[in-house]
């Protein structure tokens, strides 16, 4: 079986993102990027697989500009075995995105996808949903375990108030959570070895899809600035500020 | 020299995110048990850490002494422990087999200090010799094809964790000089070895440091690293350069986390209704903590750039590791001073630190040793 992971480049997790002056969107200059955190577990869980025999081959696809090459990088440092960007510097919504993947998918022929759920970016949420519906394949959202049961796979999903475990034939799509693994740090060795391994540079055109933005943003905002709290000085005040100024109790 | 930017960026990412999100926050972990926890030495296993030195021929990764400053200051911002686990396989603990070794020591020995499997130590310094490496006192007699060691070495860092040592020791008793002395590759296992217990001291817990004592203990011939006896104190010197810089990196990556430390605690502590980082008093110790700082690692890349370049200068490497390491001490001094009475307390990082630090004034060459060097060399260059 082959494995298809996509990757995001994205603002890395450790930096406070400032949004533009003109409130177009957030400023990336000079910012420091790296791989969607969620797609890092997505790309564990494929070496996972491949480490148990369950899977032959990882291809990491990412769409994005040059840069997101490094990205790529990264994932073919992990394990990927080969990787793919269709690269562009335009802003690529998530229906464009599963329209690519589902190009890709046709031209790979992976029996598993998996996605991040989300991009900690513009936290979407759409594309693993959108691909599924484009390929016509069962999806397995918010994974925290993925367990190759027979021809299919059994996905447990983290839902509102518990967990919910699916059976789903493959080919399937699946979005990891959280918790479904750690990633690995990669080795030093296989960080240098990655710049050895296949990278294929694509653009939309190859694979026909027209990405023009569906969407428009009307402007971006920092979110309220947090008030200074108060201290109180008895229980019996507090009780009293959350029943008759708060309202919450 | 960096021979790739794009792959050393990444190397230096990943370095930069482990020491974040693995090693600082096991520091006090270490401390507590007095050891570095094995899953963290594990993980630095399979990161490929130590073998970093290593040429890539013989699996390791084979960085340039630019690249290895860089990666040391990263590590440098953790706990000094860290750093020691693989501080001996990167640096003195192989880098005599690397500089000098037979073609045929380098493929027996090497792969397996790449790969992290032999952790290899370095057994210079004597109960009497310390500074004055060249009186060691350790024989090595010739005995048909094997060598019979006896004498005990002090101070030893990892000496219970490795499975080969760099050992000088004196082929020729007769040569009471450096011409005397030769370097070994002894295994852990040759009867007559024996490791003493760790020895207490000031800082660094979790990096012990052992006396190891040989007893009659027989190496074999073929172990005399580079083959030909008498060359051990010059190979021993080579192998310190390199370490003096690699010992000139770790200073800078400690003086760059106390400085964090400094002007995160100045930021949040307030006094007298305001941040105290707002006190100009204050202002000054962060302004030059950050300016010795600063000084170091250029003088430190300045001087691996030189370095990997075969401009070997090793007055200026001196002056890197004097420079570095006195640097480190004040910038530990001032770190406590901006923490005021916290800064005494072990609850916060700077007083570990300012224990750690104080080692880097002494070994791979004391300060004054340091100094000496770089004066012979500058008076040795103007009289030729």
């Amino acid at each position: 079986m082959k494995i298809l992971v996509p990757v995001k480049r994205v603002i890395d997790y450790n930096v406070k993102a400032r949004v533009k002056a003109d409130k177009t969107g957030v400023d990336l200059a000079n910012v420091k990027m790296s791989m969607n955190p969620f797609d890092e577990i997505a790309v564990e869980e494929a070496i996972r697989k491949k480490e148990a025999g369950q899977a032959e081959e990882i291809i990491a696809v990412s769409i994005g500009p040059a840069q997101a090459q490094e990205t790529l990088r990264t994932a073919l440092a992990m394990g990927a075995d080969r990787a793919i960007l269709i690269q562009t510097d335009d802003i690529v919504e998530p229906l464009a995105v599963a329209k690519l993947l589902k190009a890709v998918v046709d031209a790979e022929q992976p029996g598993l996808v998996i996605l991040g759920k989300q991009a900690i970016d513009d936290d979407s949420n759409q594309t693993g949903q959108m691909l599924a519906a484009l390929l016509g394949w069962p999806q397995g959202t918010f994974a925290s375990i993925v367990k190759v049961v027979g021809d299919g796979i059994e996905v447990t999903r983290e839902v509102d108030g518990g967990l919910e475990t699916v059976a789903l034939t493959l080919p399937a799509i699946v979005t990891t959570d959280l918790r479904l693994n750690e990633p690995r740090y990669a080795s030093l060795p296989n960080i240098m070895k990655a710049k050895k391994k296949q990278l294929d540079v694509k653009t939309a055109a190859d694979y026909g899809v027209d990405i023009s933005p569906r969407l428009k943003t009307l402007k971006v905002e920092e979110p309220a600035k947090r008030a200074g709290g108060i201290k109180v000085k008895t229980i019996e005040e507090l009780v009293d500020k959350l029943k008759n100024e708060a309202g919450v109790i | 020299m960096i021979r790739d930017q794009e792959i050393f960026n990444q190397l230096r990412d990943t370095i930069r995110r482990f020491v974040n999100e693995r090693l600082i926050p096991a520091e006090d972990r270490v401390v507590e048990d007095n050891a570095v926890p094995a899953e963290i030495l594990r993980e630095m296993r399979e990161m490929g850490l130590y073998g970093m030195t290593v040429p890539e021929e013989y699996g390791g990764l084979g960085l340039t002494t630019e690249e290895e400053a860089y990666i040391i200051m990263e590590m440098g911002r953790a706990s000094p422990a860290f750093r020691s686990k693989i501080g001996t396989n990167n640096g003195i603990g192989s880098q005599g087999i690397v500089i000098d070794g037979t073609p045929e020591q380098k493929a027996r020995f090497l792969p397996k200090v790449a790969a992290g499997e032999y952790v290899a130590s370095f057994a210079l310094t004597e109960p009497d010799a310390g500074s004055d490496a060249a009186s060691i006192r350790t024989t090595a007699i010739l005995d048909g094809d094997e060598y019979v060691v006896n004498g005990t070495k002090r101070y030893i860092t990892n000496a219970a964790d490795a499975s080969i040592f760099t050992l000088m020791a004196r082929t020729d008793p007769s040569n009471k000089g450096a011409g005397g002395v030769s370097a070994f590759i002894v295994e852990k296992n040759s009867p007559g070895l024996t490791v003493g217990k760790p020895n207490r001291k000031m800082g660094q817990a979790g990096a012990n440091v052992y006396d190891v004592i040989f007893e009659d203990c027989r190496v074999p011939a073929a172990n005399l690293i580079g083959g030909v006896p008498g060359q051990g104190f010059k190979t021993a010197m080579k192998t310190l350069d390199r370490g003096r810089l690699h010992i000139s990196a770790l200073c800078v990556g400690v003086s760059q986390r106390l400085v964090e430390e400094s002007v995160r605690y100045a930021i949040d502590r307030k006094q007298f209704g305001q941040a105290i980082a707002e006190f100009q008093l204050i202002q000054a110790m962060l302004a030059d903590s950050r300016t010795e700082s600063y000084a170091a690692q250029c003088m430190v890349l300045d001087a691996a750039r030189n370095y990997d370049a075969g401009n070997r200068n090793v007055g200026d490497i001196a002056a890197c590791k004097y420079f570095a390491s006195e640097m480190v001490g004040r910038v530990a001094d001032r770190a406590v001073q901006i923490h005021g009475g916290a800064g005494y307390m072990s609850e916060y990082a700077v007083e570990r630190f300012y224990r750690d630090v104080r080692i880097f004034r002494i070994y791979e060459g004391t300060s004054q040793i340091q100094q000496l060097l770089i004066a012979r060399n500058l008076i040795k260059e103007f009289r030729a």
